[in-house]
């Protein structure tokens, strides 16, 4: 796990039910606008097929740094908020790192029981796919 | 068509409003948001409106069931709804779990449940005010009452025993087929077998809806649930899908919109059905039979 991973599932867990998804919608409201250069290759955008929303994701840079990017519509702010909390826990670390996170990361965040499990398995898929591009990133040399 | 002669086609067309009627009454009703996104009333919401979680509020929380008697007095009174007052439902995706919520609302036997046409996704089209204010609420008193589960909830035997009467499956033709068999990673909501319930007639519950989210024109979901079916409009009916939540949505539309006298939801459902011991299944894009 990340650093950053870690304290995000610390910072859910310490909250109850209805503030947990305070915090989700919080993430939701922070993930970054999509890079205008996207809209022009949307080819570099994966669809996470997992989510029921249209949500797209992208992994650049190197094994020693590593950027993710990430498109979801505002009219699904929980899957904004699963893109956003892997931005904020992925986003600008080692491959490695990213490739080390545990498949389970989407469950300790302890929303099992408030969002759907249709939910958090669109998450796993978003983590699943984060991690395979990445393993394929660098096996490319990147 | 325009809506409102549209909606006036329909054989229940008082339990349907519009946006423009929703605007002009919204200090006479409560209005209550039930969506498949649960964040979503927190984006912004119809002004007044309170929010009700399907997944959260409305199962009980130890058994497979919904709530009990004195548990939905509760949840009304937290909600700010009075026994006699007009509830007025909407939400996202095309009000999908605004009808489920719709549903158990009838299983309490609350009399003045309203929809409304379009839902979430209309209201914001035409431009309607949205707001982050939540509203206070205040007990009213709620009585605690009867839940009847025997005119509009189906069981699994009761279902065993409809095979071959017009029964609806509302999933997506993958999972009717039993091409889609489960969900990786979802050991809580997949099954066993893949498939449908012998002699059911697959009508995905979209297709009830318009482009623009309202409910299709009387005669097009005269053909969609009888004409294409076969199914006599006189008959008793069971609609289901995975968890009874899309079924509620086809459930409304058989009981209020075309009028059929006796409809149940099984809220079992697939999830229920392909795990069942000894329960019969087709597979493929036929009804099939029994064998």
């Amino acid at each position: 796990m990340t650093q950053a991973a870690d304290a995000i599932a610390a910072d859910f867990l310490f909250l109850e039910g209805n503030d947990r998804l305070q915090l989700l919608l919080e993430f939701s409201e922070a993930l970054p606008e999509l890079d205008d250069r996207f809209s022009d290759h949307p080819e570099l955008l994966e669809r996470v097929e997992e989510c029921q929303s249209p949500v797209f994701v992208s992994v650049e840079g190197t094994a020693a740094n590593i950027t993710l990017h990430f498109s979801a519509p505002r009219e699904s702010p929980t899957t904004r908020g699963f893109a956003s909390i892997l931005f904020s826990a992925l986003s600008a670390h080692s491959a490695a790192e990213i490739l080390a996170i545990s498949d389970d990361f989407p469950t300790r965040l302890g929303l099992d029981h408030i969002i759907t499990p249709l939910r958090v398995r669109g998450m796993r898929g978003m983590l699943a796919r984060i991690k395979r591009k990445t393993a394929e990133l660098i096996s490319q040399g990147g | 068509m325009d809506q409102l002669a549209k909606i006036s086609e329909y054989a229940h067309s008082n339990v349907l409003v519009t946006t423009d009627w929703l605007k002009q009454n919204l200090g006479s009703v409560i209005v209550v948001e039930s969506n498949e996104d649960i964040l979503l009333y927190d984006t912004g919401h119809i002004p007044g409106a309170v929010k009700l979680d399907w997944h959260t509020e409305l199962n009980h929380p130890l058994r497979r069931d919904y709530l009990e008697s004195a548990q939905f007095a509760e949840l009304m009174n937290l909600k700010g709804i009075g026994r006699e007052d007009t509830v007025v439902l909407y939400g996202d995706r095309s009000n999908w779990w605004a009808t489920y919520a719709f549903w158990v609302f009838k299983l309490f036997g609350h009399e003045n449940v309203l929809l409304l046409d379009g839902g979430r996704n209309k209201w914001i089209a035409e431009g309607g005010e949205l707001t982050k204010d939540k509203p206070s609420t205040a007990s009213r008193d709620y009585p605690v009452v009867d839940r009847h589960d025997n005119q509009i909830r189906a069981f699994r035997d009761e279902v065993l025993g409809h095979i071959g009467q017009p029964m609806v499956d509302v999933r997506s033709p993958e999972e009717y087929s039993g091409e889609r068999l489960h969900m990786p990673d979802f050991p809580n909501e997949g099954a066993t077998r893949g498939g449908h319930i012998p002699t059911a007639a697959s009508i995905p519950w979209s297709k009830s809806i318009q482009q623009d989210e309202t409910f299709r024109p009387l005669s097009e979901l005269e053909n969609l649930y009888f004409s294409d079916t076969g199914f006599d409009r006189d008959s008793d009916f069971i609609a289901y899908c995975r968890i009874g939540e899309r079924s509620s949505h086809s459930w409304f539309v058989l009981k209020y919109l075309l009028g059929v006298k006796n409809v149940r939801n099984y809220d079992g459902s697939w999830t229920e059905w392909g795990n069942l011991v000894g329960a019969p299944i087709a597979t493929g894009s036929e009804p099939g039979v029994v064998v």
